[in-house]
């Protein structure tokens, strides 16, 4: 699936990415957390082919995506939708700018998450939360092997995210589509993921990495487990490790 | 509701002065010649509005006519200096510069060159229209919101699908600004451009009124242009309320009213 092979990036004289490798295999749900300022952005902007890599390489299915634009689906922290267009021509804008869209696919995936009803109103008509939900079906209808979702949840209010959250791993259980997931939210990540990824400071690399040992389908109940709460406690510190580092700098 | 009453309170305004301007005159007995009062430009306006109107339509039609050119002018200059880095920096200075040359001046060489016909009279109304245009859709297409356009990057966009897909709907409700401003200005062009000789025109009628002294007839062109100017503005506002969709507060902003 997505390889990401000891990657390297600077900017100048700042190193930003160092020898960075993982790996999301088919199927599977990937978080990864790092202390902010952390190249997680860098990283995105390297797999979307929009930035040069100074060493390394990524592969998608064994194949070399390093610049080549528009080959994962991406839903990133703002929702991005176009105000001038209606709900379904926003679902259907990156399939249109590659080929004929499908619109009776997006239709039927707006139908499953209950959307269907604004798929002739206009973004400014929906809440923040209702907003990023169609991104996040934009992602989908693109049709790519792959979703790179960006911090998706970081930008609304806590009982929306936590509603974004079960809602997000509803739709995905189902579905099983590969995700790489950035978000700088412990809960967050251990909630939804299969595996949980944390970076290091800058220059990023991984530090540790964590396979969440919850079962699939998960239900909110986790959240107040024992062992949910040890594995919380277990990030932060690796987290409040980098942060004091950062410091000492 | 609350903007009725405010439009109305206006309009009382409005006719609350030209009471007060009837007053004066009535009572300072100033000439008709020098200032002709309110209801002697009405009385004037209801007799000869019949050999006004062909008048009147002649300069809607040069209006409308470099209007239009206008815009499309200005449309394809902004959508050039935007999408060619090189362009702009040999051009858009050029561009700044060139307005400080008032129109007025440049007349009489259009007349040199062109002769009376129909082309002088739509430069001058092109010139006047399409500088309003041009800078309002090179502000509305820079103004595209960063976040938009890095989406677009990321989901492999080409230069020109953002520009035509992301940055000129983007920029809409700023170009219809401009337009707004072009349409205002575009009366005035071709009533400046009658002046410079035409067969007919408000142009036209307003000089023939001017030397034989009926100032009422000045005053009621003067009047026409301004009632046209504001039908051209809200026709325009009209159109805008179609074409931008979905951006309620988008539009809002825009209005100058």
């Amino acid at each position: 699936m997505l390889n990401i092979q000891g990657i390297h990036k600077s900017f100048g004289s700042l190193q930003v990415i160092n020898n960075l490798s993982f790996e999301v295999k088919e199927g599977e749900f990937v978080a990864i957390i790092g202390p902010s300022g952390s190249g997680k952005s860098t990283l995105f902007q390297l797999i979307g082919g929009i930035s040069t890599l100074d060493g390394g390489a990524i592969l998608l299915d064994e194949e070399d995506i390093q610049l080549k634009r528009g080959t994962i689906g991406y839903m990133p922290q703002q929702p991005c939708l176009l105000p001038w267009r209606t709900i379904l021509e926003n679902v259907t804008i990156v399939e249109e700018l590659q080929q004929q869209p499908h619109i009776e696919q997006a239709q039927a995936w707006l139908e499953k998450v209950g959307l269907a009803q604004f798929e002739n109103a206009y973004p400014n008509a929906l809440s923040g939360g209702m907003q990023q939900r169609v991104s996040f079906i934009r992602a989908i209808v693109s049709d790519k092997p792959i979703l790179c979702l960006d911090e998706p949840f970081s930008a609304l209010d806590e009982f929306t995210r936590l509603e974004m959250q079960a809602w997000l791993l509803s739709i995905w259980e189902q579905h099983r589509k590969s995700i790489l997931f950035v978000t700088h939210n412990i809960e967050e990540a251990l909630f939804l993921a299969d595996r949980i990824l944390v970076l290091t400071k800058r220059p990023a690399t991984i530090k540790e990495e964590m396979i969440v040992p919850f079962e699939r389908p998960r239900s909110e109940g986790i959240r107040h487990s024992a062992k949910f709460y040890a594995l919380k406690q277990q990030l932060f510190n690796y987290l409040k490790e980098e942060k004091d580092d950062a410091y000492v700098d | 509701m609350i903007q009725a009453i405010k439009k109305g309170r206006t309009i009382i305004f409005i006719v609350f002065l030209l009471f007060i301007w009837e007053l004066i005159v009535q009572f300072a007995q100033i000439p008709q010649w020098l200032l002709p009062a309110p209801s002697a430009i009405i009385i004037e306006a209801v007799q000869s509005y019949k050999a006004f109107l062909p008048h009147v339509f002649a300069s809607v039609q040069l209006a409308l006519l470099g209007l239009a050119i206008g815009i499309i002018f200005g449309l394809s200059v902004a959508v050039l200096l935007h999408r060619s880095a090189m362009i702009r920096e040999l051009f858009y200075p050029i561009l700044i510069v060139s307005q400080n040359v008032p129109v007025l001046v440049l007349a009489p060489l259009l007349i040199i060159w062109f002769g009376f016909g129909l082309l002088p009279k739509l430069i001058i109304i092109c010139l006047v229209c399409f500088f309003p245009i041009v800078i309002a859709a090179m502000d509305g297409f820079r103004q595209t919101s960063p976040e938009l356009k890095h989406y677009f990057e990321m989901i492999g966009a080409t230069k020109a699908q953002t520009f035509w897909k992301l940055e000129w709907p983007y920029a809409y409700p700023a170009i219809f600004s401009g337009i707004k401003i072009a349409a205002t200005y575009s009366v005035m062009g071709a009533v400046i451009a009658e002046w410079l000789g035409a067969k007919k025109g408000i142009g036209v009628y307003m000089t023939l009124a001017q030397s034989s002294f009926r100032t009422d007839r000045v005053f009621m062109a003067i009047f026409a242009i301004v009632l046209l100017s504001l039908l051209l503005f809200s026709g325009i506002r009209v159109l805008e309320k179609l074409v931008v969709k979905g951006r309620g507060l988008h539009a809002e902003h825009s209005r100058h009213s």
